[in-house]
């Protein structure tokens, strides 16, 4: 990779020129690297396709015994249409109550300077270091002596429910938001809080009604990337949940790599499955996503 | 914006007021007091006990600091773990968080086709560990993956102890370059053109405005990225669970963890004196990024 | 700075509360299903494949005297969680391996005493019931179906090859020797999720060191570091050249695909491997197994190892009544003749079992198991779960990898013993 690598100066050169042999280099090597990362995901997308007797015999680099049948057989095995519901609630809950609270929490950091914010952003920003495992014993206990109503959770507690499985989440990733909202916020302009308080609006109102309409791209780059996250986290869900009807998709992927079987491309095409809505989510935000990321990283 | 109000009410409000943000700090700071901080302390409490998870918390005999004489001197996969973390944190400082921020400086050039090289470098971000584990057995696997079909090698890649890490490390650095360049690009896009300009008017070249003006901009996303890569690092945890469960080579602190705490084994104590110690060897970490943020704070 | 933000309209925020509204609603909405857990019996499963999955729920449909709810969680999953299961709210009955392993539970006092449940069963062998029992004497378990460990082969590869069953531990190294010399791996061998070796080492012991110190051992009574297990491991080196390499990144079904291909001539394993053959039309009915030859004439070869698979009762059911009605069902012939015959590579616990059905291999097993003095679990079944999955698991890991080391590795085991055995 590295003789392909263009050098800056050259590069510099090449913005009013665009069809100079450096732009074809750094073309060339941006298509070599685009490349190499997309294989990997291709080559799972192709052999999803492939029927798994054929490719035991022919072994995998070969042409043919093309199927559709891998994707129906493991929609059937994977019990995905339960376990889409469960990750969509699980998701959306702890995305929105995680984004909710760490808003306000970042608000608070950005516009006030009580003598505990110090504190406070220490607590959120190294909460967010802590390993998950380290806290599971605790957790599990706590989560257990937690009564909830039957019509909540059927176990009568928070273990062994999803809500549950949405605290923690949420509980890990609120120190995350925290520190790239409050970033944020601070470079909001000092002026419009300004004439806001002139003109009389509560604190509330100006959290509520003023700084998060303005915080619309970090707010969508971060659900984005939320989703991602807790739509693809399964170490809490495979330890607090043990109903098999309530595992959301990552567990219960498990289901398809059988303890008696493996089918290579069965399991590529649950894979593919699991990943669609994520993708999905992905595609039809990208604009915010990259806009959003932004993070107010330049102050004037 | 446009409220209409009342000396009265304005006074009312200013009692609102002061509560307000209390509140608003409050509630999600017993969230994660409650949640993360208070089972942190009990873990380190146990981590000093012989309790097999069963049974009432009266049944605790407590036992010194032997599960960590045990861990140290005895459990014979504690230093490998320790080492392998090492590694996952350097290779993805030293490889992939670099090869990331190179590749955003590159596509902030406006060049054709930008859109498809940022999709294809970011699009291993949102998939799952359980996937990208099992999309590298397809390339790994010593008898039908691809890469010893096109070398014509038989190396065993995600089960040969002295090079699986090495193969995880890889698989783990495809996503993550991916996200600290999604990342560093939407730093660089943020960065006012005007800057890059006034810098180039004075003749500094490409390379130069980088390192003297655009990286000291950057500071805060640069925060990030650092704090990205040590999370990463620190906790790596799901990769190896999925390819082997964290065993023969593949070891970390955070699957020694969970093999003793949440598996059958159920060795609570022994596991949460495990947890302490990846708890104080995370705490070196978190002062120093403490430092870095609350150093930008002080502007 | 630039100011987008400014531009956008304000549907963020409306969005945002709107979609938390939904979703509080559908939280609501989901968490409402509502099920009398007094009239129902609940039975958590690991039989999450799509073949076990389906006979399970065939099974379950013969039990008509109460209603029953399954709940299916993946084998390795529900495996692993067995200790957070049994202490949250576990279902009503679940599935559960004999041995150390269920006694260890009764200890804890996570699951029912079912003496009384046994005192109706019929048919069950005395064995059996041996293996579902506390050491002083109470009934804890109820045993559905059990398969052997042995020497697996092709019959077809050998007759091409006049290969012949070894009976003694010499021959059997005679033949690896010549398999080799034929351009074959004499032993396919597996050893990537840590479980597969301890049915080698379980089997060396027992013929080494005969049944009473094999168990002893396991319930850490023995030395690691003494020269009963080193001659173990000095024997077990000479077999390693033998096995197919690079065993710690291959899974049993991986390795069974290289003797169903014929690169490999024998494979040690439990006989769920006829699992792997079943789906090959070619291969299906060319399996055979010898047991694991003698190798001290005076301790001789009349140990199998076969894990017994069966049902526990929670501590505290929610349906006690329906529960113990299910565990009785459980112990018919009829229950177990459904599962059996979804997978032929099980044998039915009960000795009233329909066996007219049986295929010659489980015919077979049926007569080794009969024929054997003793019948051992597994090493992770036989002794504390602690201690078989963190330090024998990845011990024997340590020595496939290093062979030469062994005498650190066992030092290690040993230490480790001492501290879990004793804390």
């Amino acid at each position: 990779m590295s003789t392909t690598t263009p050098d800056f100066a050259e590069l510099g050169k090449l913005k009013k020129r665009p069809l100079t042999p450096g732009r074809v280099v750094l073309q060339v090597f941006l298509l070599g690297m685009a490349l190499i990362w997309l294989f990997p995901m291709l080559w799972a997308l192709f052999n999803s396709f492939r029927d798994y007797g054929f490719t035991l015999e022919h072994g995998y680099i070969s042409f043919g015994g093309f199927t559709f049948d891998n994707y129906l057989n493991a929609w059937e095995r994977g019990g995905f249409t339960t376990s889409f519901l469960n990750s969509a609630f699980i998701t959306i809950l702890a995305v929105g109550l995680t984004l909710l609270l760490s808003s306000s929490a970042a608000f608070v950091l950005a516009r006030f300077s009580f003598k505990f914010n110090f504190a406070m952003l220490a607590i959120f920003v190294s909460a967010n270091l802590l390993p998950p495992q380290a806290l599971l014993v605790p957790i599990y206990r706590i989560f257990r002596a937690i009564p909830l109503p039957y019509w909540m959770s059927d176990s009568g507690s928070l273990l062994n429910s999803q809500l549950g499985v949405v605290i923690i989440n949420m509980a890990f990733q609120t120190g995350f938001c925290t520190f790239v909202l409050s970033n944020y916020m601070k470079t909001l302009p000092k002026a419009i809080y300004e004439s806001a308080s002139l003109d009389g609006a509560s604190v509330w109102y100006q959290f509520w009604g003023i700084t998060l309409p303005l915080c619309r791209p970090p707010l969508a780059a971060l659900a984005t990337l939320q989703v991602a996250w807790i739509y693809n986290e399964f170490f809490w869900a495979t330890v607090l949940l043990q109903s098999g009807d309530k595992f959301p998709v990552t567990s219960s992927l498990n289901n398809l790599k059988g303890t008696f079987f493996t089918d290579y491309n069965l399991l590529s095409a649950g894979s593919i499955i699991a990943a669609l809505p994520v993708l999905i989510v992905f595609f039809v935000l990208q604009k915010q996503f990259v806009a959003g990321l932004t993070l107010g990283s330049v102050k004037d | 914006m446009t409220s209409q109000t009342t000396t009265a009410s304005r006074q009312q409000t200013s009692a609102m007021d002061k509560a307000t943000p209390v509140l608003m700090g409050l509630i999600p700071t017993l969230v994660v007091v409650g949640l993360i901080w208070i089972p942190a302390l009990f873990t380190v409490i146990l981590s000093f006990t012989s309790w097999d998870g069963v049974g009432a918390l009266s049944g605790i005999e407590f036992i010194g600091g032997r599960n960590y004489v045990e861990a140290t001197t005895v459990y014979p996969t504690f230093w490998p773990a320790i080492g392998h973390n090492v590694l996952w944190l350097v290779g993805l400082f030293v490889v992939f968080t670099p090869l990331g921020m190179f590749l955003a400086v590159l596509l902030d050039k406006e060049i054709r086709g930008s859109r498809f090289y940022q999709t294809s470098f970011y699009l291993p971000v949102v998939l799952s560990a359980a996937l990208i584990g099992f999309i590298w057995q397809l390339m790994y696997s010593r008898d039908q993956g691809l890469l010893n079909m096109l070398f014509g090698t038989q190396i065993d890649w995600y089960g040969d102890p002295n090079i699986n890490i090495w193969a995880a490390i890889v698989a783990t650095g495809w996503r993550h370059t991916g996200y600290v360049m999604l990342l560093y690009l939407a730093g660089l896009k943020g960065i006012d053109p005007a800057l890059r300009e006034a810098a180039q008017m004075d003749g500094a070249n490409q390379f130069k405005t980088y390192v003297r003006i655009i990286f000291p901009v950057m500071r805060p996303i640069n925060i990030i990225v650092m704090t990205i890569t040590f999370i990463e690092g620190l906790r790596a945890f799901d990769l190896p669970w999925v390819i082997n469960r964290g065993r023969n080579g593949l070891e970390l602190i955070s699957t020694l963890v969970t093999s003793n705490v949440a598996g059958e084994a159920s060795r609570i104590g022994f596991g949460s004196a495990l947890a302490t110690l990846m708890l104080i060897l995370s705490s070196i970490f978190i002062i120093f990024q403490l430092r870095v943020v609350m150093k930008g704070e002080d502007r | 700075m630039k100011q987008p933000a400014f531009l956008l309209p304000r549907l963020g925020r409306r969005s945002f509360l709107l979609g938390s509204l939904g979703v509080t609603a559908a939280a609501a909405v989901g968490c409402s299903g509502s099920v009398d857990y007094t009239k129902v019996v609940t039975v958590g499963s690991d039989q999450s494949d799509d073949a076990p999955r389906k006979a399970f729920a065939e099974m379950m449909a013969g039990f008509t005297a109460h209603e029953t709810k399954v709940n299916t969680v993946d084998h390795e999953t529900f495996k692993e969680g067995i200790t957070n299961y049994l202490q949250g709210r576990p279902d009503d009955v679940f599935t559960w391996f004999a041995g150390y392993r269920a006694r260890y539970f009764a200890e804890k006092e996570l699951v029912s005493d079912i003496s009384d449940v046994w005192a109706n069963v019929e048919g069950m062998p005395e064995s059996m019931k041996n293996a579902s029992s506390t050491t002083d004497g109470r009934q804890i378990f109820m045993p559905m179906t059990y398969y052997p460990w042995a020497v697996f082969y092709r019959p077809s590869l050998f007759a091409e090859r006049g290969y012949s069953e070894p009976k003694t531990f010499d021959e059997w190294m005679a033949l690896n020797q010549q398999m080799a010399s034929d351009g074959l791996i004499p032993m396919a061998f597996a050893a990537k999720d840590g479980w597969e070796p301890m049915g080698t080492f379980d089997m060396l012991n027992l013929r080494i060191n005969g049944y009473d110190y094999h168990i002893s051992l396991l319930a850490g009574n023995e030395a690691w570091d003494g020269d009963q297990v080193k001659k173990v491991f000095e024997v077990w080196a000479q077999m390693l050249p033998y096995a197919q390499e690079a065993a710690l990144g291959r899974t049993w079904q991986e390795a069974a695909q290289s003797l169903l291909q014929k690169q490999s001539g024998t494979f040690l394993l439990g006989m769920f491997l006829q699992q792997q053959f079943a789906a090959s039309e070619e291969a299906k009915d060319d399996l055979d197994f010898f047991i694991f030859p003698e190798i001290d004439p005076a301790i001789g070869a009349d140990v199998v190892e076969a894990p017994i698979d069966g049902f526990m009762m929670a501590a505290d059911p929610r349906n006690l009544q329906g529960s113990r009605d299910l565990m009785l069902y459980l112990s018919t012939p009829e229950a177990a003749d459904i599962i059996v015959a979804a997978d032929p590579s099980r044998i039915a616990a009960s000795s009233l079992a329909d066996q007219s059905n049986y295929s010659a291999l489980q015919k077979k097993a049926v007569k080794v198991i009969e024929e054997a003095k003793n019948i051992s679990q597994f090493l992770d079944r036989d002794s504390r779960p602690d201690f078989a999955s963190t330090v024998i698991g990845p011990a024997l890991q340590a020595f496939i990898r290093d062979p030469g080391n062994i005498d650190s590795i066992l030092d290690t085991v040993e230490k480790q013993k001492h501290f879990l055995f004793t804390s």
